[in-house]
């Protein structure tokens, strides 16, 4: 399988200066990046297997004595490489806020509750399919200092490895329907509409659990596609 | 049209997900227990070749340390080969696995203990110099952004594919340099992601 990197597929990323984020005015390469071709360093990656993660990793309602405040729910979905070819072997990490909208982390100083019961981090592999799925809670919105009252739409932090270094993604997924969606510079840092919509996870019925938990879908396609012969016909 | 999922930013709080144990600007409960999978101690029992450690910080446009940043490199063993199955070359494999993530702590800094790796073959099958990929996340980065490090130490610089592409004088933006504590080789390499001395950043 020889798989290529097109970088026409990273248009739809966010421009590293996007300064209605703030941080990015500090934080972005001010010179144009350099065009390299891509070498065996960058057509390799690391490379993991079920050993990467434990039983219960991807439960995270699970690690505590107690179950976790909030609104249970199932998040799943498959990776998929450009071709649409399931990802198998990927690891998939996440991290997210607690019901209330704060993190188990020390500079978050928003004024809601941490939940004893909840740490918010999870990670799992998927299966041969390119499957994943995590059972959580629902992160809950919170402040942050970018702008008057910003405030950051529900979303969990996603950290996902493919075929190779190059397919590395780190991304956010978000709840369908948020009415934050139009004042978050983050989300709107994606300009073209179709790919943000790809970071909005689907409300899935079929897979909502009677009487237990809503099931929230999130596919995710990672760079990288199969080579195709040129084609020689020049007319 | 491009069909991939958009990246976002790892936002600040990653530690206590990504790097809960690596140095970094947080302060975990002691009965924090969230097991790290990847750390930035790349070493295993069996690796032959030179044990090395790589020291840095990580600097914004003002030359202020960035505490939340998070590092990771991807590289060959000593012998040149990495641990991928694209990487089909017969040389003896270990349990080398070339992958490390450092989170940076309030001064910016960030470290890791590895081995020097040997060189690989570029697209041309002349040898590349030996290096390290490293890929640098933050708070105030929407996307990720790769880089070198170089050896300073490594005739096979002058003509490195990839080096050479690099205008001459931000090429040693991307060098490491050495000096020995003790027994151990310490390469310092710095990331300026803006500004003046601005490292060199890949388009890949």
């Amino acid at each position: 399988m020889a798989l290529i990197f097109p970088k026409e597929s990273l248009s739809v990323y966010p421009k590293h200066l996007s300064p209605e984020y703030r941080s990015t005015v500090k934080r972005s390469p001010s010179k144009p990046l350099i065009i390299v071709p891509h070498t065996l360093s960058e057509l390799t990656g690391p490379v993991y297997g079920h050993d990467a993660v434990q039983e219960g990793d991807a439960d995270l309602t699970k690690q505590h004595k107690g179950e976790p405040l909030g609104e249970r729910i199932i998040v799943h979905g498959h990776i998929f490489d450009e071709d649409k070819r399931p990802i198998p072997d990927a690891l998939v990490e996440i991290w997210q806020a607690n019901a209330c909208g704060r993190y188990v982390h020390n500079v978050d100083q928003h004024p809601a509750p941490l939940d004893p019961n909840f740490t918010g981090a999870g990670r799992t592999i998927t299966d041969k399919k390119g499957y994943y799925r995590f059972i959580t809670v629902k992160p809950g919105a919170y402040p942050w200092g970018n702008h008057h009252n910003a405030w950051r739409p529900n979303h969990i932090h996603f950290s996902v490895f493919g075929h190779s270094f190059l397919s590395r993604l780190v991304t956010q997924m978000y709840f369908p329907g948020d009415p934050l969606f139009p004042f978050d510079p983050i989300f709107n840092s994606v300009t073209d509409e179709k790919a943000r919509q790809r970071m909005v996870s689907i409300f899935d019925l079929e897979n909502t659990i009677p009487d237990w938990a809503l099931c929230f879908r999130f596919d995710i396609v990672l760079r990288g596609r199969e080579q195709t012969p040129q084609d020689t016909d020049k007319h | 049209m491009s069909n991939i999922t958009p990246s976002q930013t790892v936002g600040p709080y990653f530690a206590y997900g990504l790097a809960p144990h690596s140095r970094c600007d947080w302060a975990p409960s002691p009965n924090y227990d969230w097991k790290q999978t990847v750390s930035a101690d790349l070493v295993t029992p069996d690796t032959t070749g030179r044990r090395i450690r790589i020291e840095g910080r990580v600097l914004d446009g003002d030359g202020l340390p960035i505490n939340d940043a998070m590092l990771e490199i991807w590289q060959a063993d000593a012998q040149g080969r990495y641990a991928h199955p694209r990487d089909n070359r017969a040389l003896p494999n270990t349990q080398f696995k070339g992958f490390g993530r450092s989170a940076t702590d309030k001064h910016g800094a960030y470290s890791f203990d590895t081995v020097k790796p040997g060189p690989v073959p570029g697209p041309d099958g002349k040898l590349q110099a030996p290096h390290i990929v490293v890929c640098v996340y933050s708070r105030g980065m929407l996307r990720q952004i790769y880089t070198r490090l170089y050896f300073a130490d490594e005739a096979a610089n002058d003509t490195d594919l990839i080096l050479t592409l690099v205008p001459e004088d931000r090429r040693g933006t991307l060098v490491a340099h050495k000096a020995m504590r003790g027994e151990l080789p310490v390469y310092h390499f710095d990331i300026r992601v803006q500004g003046e001395n601005e490292t060199v950043f890949f388009d890949v």
